[in-house]
């Protein structure tokens, strides 16, 4: 029998309320809910159900209205904006669905931005070499296609070697065949580094390659599935 | 109201505090141009239906003593309309309740009748009459508080006579007003004095003659052909040079006022125009590409090119409008102050003080159309963008490899570096106009400091190394040297020298100046001069030292010979030699030892000047002293002249430097807010980016500001240059015969006006920073730019 899987991320009673307009909009209400460490979690649902905005919590992007979030020990609901900022810096790697790269650095420099302030980083090529894109670290961004920024943007967010990657639609503005590319690089990085990958999206598709697959309805946890067989990013088509 | 018109408005509306920035900057231009302008027109107008109506006469000419039979000859001159004699001279007054000398200019008054030429109009009261009465300059009486019936004591050519007034008035010969030997018009301490002729005549034994000739041309005569007969007229009977309105003191000082406020309108509103039309552009562009995707729509529900292309110059057009309201609102005040100012210095008798609706008009389409041509570019994008592409997002601006990427890699810049560098060659034609905007800020603080370093050379070169003394003791003429013992006997007096003061018209070749030579005795120590290598210089026997400005209109060098034609003495024209050139920077003056001057006139030695030391302690003593002494005919404190200078000249630089600096601000805050503005917009999801990535809010905002700074720095030594520029340009154009500002500027003066731009730079990219705070992180990153 396995150890029991380390816990990475927990939540319990998470709401978060937004308030436009004297209307309240409850896009979370009430999560419980525990990531491992290394699983794959793909979070599925319609827009509006409340994934991003738990994933954001997550990240120390947002916070919550009531209830508690830990990360390993660390209780990040509480926390002010620079203890945040130096969890985001020493803990998380994002990836979004557009790939915000800074147009003005070259695919290396995007990735040293990281490097440079990161405890304990991996080398920018390394980084680079890891998103197959070695060989073009030296272009800038609009010399890039789409599927190449964004794997730039992944190599950005690896190099600190996090603990965790939260990626909201990372192939979103992408083809298939450049969004499976995308999504053999998560994997890779998942099974190599051992890194946390939480992934949102619209694509079911996707859902094949997860360890869970968690699906999100009204700001609630719809339901939880554990994938038994997984399949390899090359094998998914949408 | 359509839809689109809606959307103008809000945009407007939320474009508010960069409009403002922009607004402000242009408003300067346009009040600038408002006052400069309308003030040169009003000055212009009041000047010459003044000078119109009160007859100012078009040539002048002060003689000796010539026979009143001369007229005929002089009225036969071809082009002569009118020629009108009169009797002048200088006198001290005693008023009561006044310490200290007074000094009046006396003139005759015709009997009967009014003056033919250079009328005075009337205040108060009503001219002399009768002997013992006098009229007064407005001024004068207003200064002294003097009111009709007011009685005063004046040594008219030795004689104390009791004097009434019997009315005040105010002369186009004497729009602005100094005493002899003045730097500023002290109205308290020199004034205008009108007396019946009869009575002139007998103080200055001028019965049957007259020693100042006024004259009226016909339009299209030759006034050169005009001043040479009178010249050949005059001459046997001391005729000083018949001069036009260009050297008449009151005319020149307000023709230089009306050249300099010329200057202001033509140089500066266009450096505030170009400045305004480029933060337009730069903002529309950016509102431009912002909107792209509802430009596409637009293009796409229909909306012709055209009126795309209005609906973004309309913008512009709101924020001209908003700088033209507020340039005419400032412009307006500026001139009423302006206005202010010149009743204080000038004296008219009515003041077309108002700025012509056409100088409205034409600044405000000044504005708009500037504004407008700076957003053309911007509006011809809009209409000319594809509505296909349009709606699409564009791509991410190209950057290259380039030179600079090697200094930066030996430099080991960090990430967030070299973002800001590249940022700054990507868009080598906009950090470089950015950088010329601030920089146009540096050079308006530096333009204006100019001034103090100037004066202070003035001040110093004038009243610590050449005018030591401190008064003039004027006499009565040219007296034997002997009056200086008796100066020296005169209570408070410490220390007295010889001077004489003599017209003459120095020739070199076809080139020619009226000018006053000085001559006094060789190693004088209270009133010296100064060689342009600082040290004080004696004239060598036979020699004449020339101020370098009078030299380079001569167009003479040390060592050239100078043809010295002598209004005074025995009226002749002697050769001499210029011995050295000397920096000076009031007048035109000329230089030779005393001696010199009566070996020439063949004369025992003699003075009409006393240079004197006093004692303050004694001062009122010496005043009293001087009323009663028959040979004096004035005083010239210089104290005092250096104390009103000094006075005047500080308020005014102050209060220029105040004006200046508060304009670079303004400009500074137009560039650099607006370009932070703009920076913040393009790099939002940067800036983003880095935050989410883990970078403190001083991390990420290093970037923001960082750039501006730079280009700021980077601005610096463009602004120098264009300050120093300016300076030259306007240190030029303050330059006449009257007096010269000369360059100074020190390091303090670039140092300063660098910390006014950087710290405004800094403030207004400040300000912009807040928003790295308020930014919604996710909402940045979630939408497609």
């Amino acid at each position: 029998m396995s150890p029991p899987p380390q816990i990475v991320f927990r939540t319990e009673g998470l709401t978060k309320v937004y308030v436009t307009g004297g209307i309240k909009l409850h896009a979370l209400a009430g999560i419980d809910l525990a990531l491992y460490r290394g699983e794959i979690a793909v979070l599925l649902g319609p827009s509006g159900s409340g994934k991003s905005t738990l994933l954001n919590i997550l990240g120390g992007l947002d916070h919550a209205t009531s209830g508690h979030v830990w990360f390993r020990d660390l209780e990040l609901t509480g926390l002010g904006d620079r203890a945040l900022t130096r969890y985001r810096r020493d803990h998380v790697g994002f990836v979004f669905q557009f790939y915000n790269l800074v147009a003005s650095l070259s695919a290396r420099e995007n990735v040293q931005l990281v490097t440079d302030v990161a405890r304990d980083p991996m080398d920018a090529a390394e980084a680079l070499d890891r998103v197959g894109l070695g060989a073009r670290r030296d272009h800038f961004p609009s010399e890039l296609s789409g599927g190449e920024q964004q794997r730039v943007a992944i190599a950005r967010a690896i190099a600190k070697r996090p603990e965790v990657l939260l990626c909201d639609e990372p192939t979103g503005a992408l083809d298939s065949k450049t969004g499976v590319a995308v999504l053999e690089v998560l994997a890779e990085i998942n099974a190599s580094l051992g890194t946390t990958t939480v992934v949102i999206t619209h694509n079911a598709a996707i859902r094949a390659m997860a360890h869970r697959v968690i699906r999100f309805a009204d700001g609630k946890i719809a339901d939880v599935a554990v994938n038994d067989t997984r399949l390899s990013p090359q094998d998914i088509s949408w | 109201m359509d839809a689109l018109d809606i959307k103008l408005l809000r945009d407007f509306r939320k474009l508010a505090l960069q409009g403002l920035a922009i607004a402000v900057v242009l408003a300067c231009g346009v009040a600038i141009l408002l006052t400069a302008f309308g003030m040169h027109r009003a000055l212009i107008d009041t000047r010459s239906a003044y000078y119109e109506r009160n007859r100012f006469a078009d040539i002048f000419v002060e003689t000796r003593r010539a026979p009143l039979r001369l007229l005929d000859d002089i009225r036969a001159i071809a082009g002569v309309i009118a020629a009108e004699p009169r009797v002048q001279g200088m006198a001290v007054l005693d008023l009561p309740d006044r310490v200290d000398l007074a000094m009046g200019q006396l003139l005759s008054w015709p009997s009967g009748n009014d003056p033919l030429l250079n009328e005075p109009i009337l205040r108060r009261g009503l001219p002399p009459e009768r002997a013992g009465e006098v009229m007064v300059s407005d001024a004068f009486a207003r200064a002294n508080d003097f009111d009709i019936g007011d009685g005063f004591f004046a040594n008219i050519n030795g004689q104390r006579r009791a004097l009434i007034i019997t009315g005040t008035a105010v002369s186009p010969e004497f729009i602005y007003t100094i005493g002899p030997g003045a730097l500023m018009p002290d109205n308290a301490g020199f004034g205008i004095l009108w007396l019946p002729e009869a009575e002139m005549a007998a103080a200055f034994d001028m019965s049957g003659a007259f020693n100042h000739l006024s004259l009226s041309l016909s339009r299209g005569t030759q006034p050169e052909d005009v001043k040479a007969r009178l010249d050949a007229l005059l001459d046997p009977y001391g005729g000083l040079g018949a001069y036009g309105r260009d050297g008449q003191l009151s005319d020149s000082f307000v023709a230089t006022e009306i050249d300099q406020l010329r200057a202001m309108a033509v140089v500066v509103p266009p450096v505030f125009f170009v400045i305004s039309a480029f933060l337009v552009g730069m903002v529309m562009s950016r509102i431009v590409s912002l909107e792209r995707a509802q430009i596409g729509l637009l293009k796409a529900l229909g909306y012709p090119d055209g009126r795309i292309a209005l609906h973004y110059l309309l913008l512009a057009g709101l924020i001209a409008l908003l700088g033209v309201a507020l340039g005419w609102g400032a412009g307006s005040m500026l001139a009423r102050a302006m206005a202010g100012q010149y009743a204080q210095f000038f004296d008219f008798p009515y003041l077309i003080f108002r700025v012509p609706a056409w100088v409205y008009g034409m600044s405000g389409l000044a504005a708009l159309a500037t504004t407008m041509a700076g957003a053309l570019r911007a509006a011809l994008m809009a209409a000319r963008l594809p509505p296909a592409i349009a709606m699409q997002p564009p791509a991410p601006p190209a950057f290259r490899h380039t030179m600079a990427d090697r200094v930066m890699a030996h430099l080991a810049l960090n990430q967030t570096s070299i973002m800001i560098w590249r940022s700054v060659i990507r868009w080598p034609v906009r950090s470089a106009l950015t950088a010329l905007g601030l920089g146009a800020a540096t050079a308006a603080v530096i333009a204006s400091g100019f001034m103090f370093g100037a004066l202070d050379r003035i001040i110093d070169l004038a009243f610590n190394q050449s005018y030591r003394q401190d008064a003039m003791i004027l006499l009565a003429g040219d007296v034997p040297d002997t009056a200086l013992a008796d100066i020296r006997r005169l209570p408070g007096v410490i220390q007295a020298e010889a001077q004489q003061f003599h017209a003459v018209t120095l020739r070199h070749g076809p080139r020619e100046k009226r000018v006053s030579i000085e001559a006094r005795p060789a190693g004088a120590d209270l009133s010296r001069v100064i060689g342009t290598d600082g040290r004080a210089v004696d004239p060598a026997p036979g020699g004449i030292l020339l101020s370098d400005r009078l030299a380079r209109q001569l167009e003479l060098g040390v060592g050239d010979p100078v043809e010295v034609v002598f209004h005074t003495g025995p009226r002749e024209t002697h050769d001499m030699i210029v011995a050295g050139l000397v920096a000076q920077y009031f007048g035109l003056g000329a230089y030779v030892e005393i001696g010199e001057i009566d070996r020439l006139f063949r004369r025992s030695a003699r003075m009409s000047v006393a240079n004197v030391l006093i004692d303050p302690d004694a001062m009122g003593a010496l005043h009293a002293a001087l009323q009663g002494m028959p040979m004096s005919a004035g005083l010239i404190e210089m104290t005092r002249n250096r104390q009103s200078f000094q006075d005047t000249i500080r308020e005014n630089v102050v209060v220029v430097n105040t004006v200046y600096a508060v304009i670079a601000v303004l400009i500074t805050v137009g560039v650099a807010y607006n370009a932070a503005r703009i920076q913040m917009s393009e790099r939002a999801r940067e800036l983003a980016s880095l935050r989410i990535m883990g970078f403190s809010r001083a991390e990420v905002s290093f970037v923001l500001v960082g750039e501006t700074m730079v280009i700021a720095l980077i601005a610096q030594p463009a602004g120098w240059v264009m300050g120093t520029a300016i300076a030259r340009a306007l240190s030029r154009g303050f330059t006449s015969d009257l007096y010269a500002i000369p360059l100074v500027l020190e390091p303090a003066n670039f140092a300063w006006a660098s910390l006014v731009v950087l710290a405004a730079s800094l403030g207004s990219v400040l300000v912009v920073r807040r928003r790295i705070d308020r930014m919604d992180l996710v909402g940045v990153m979630k939408t497609r730019e």
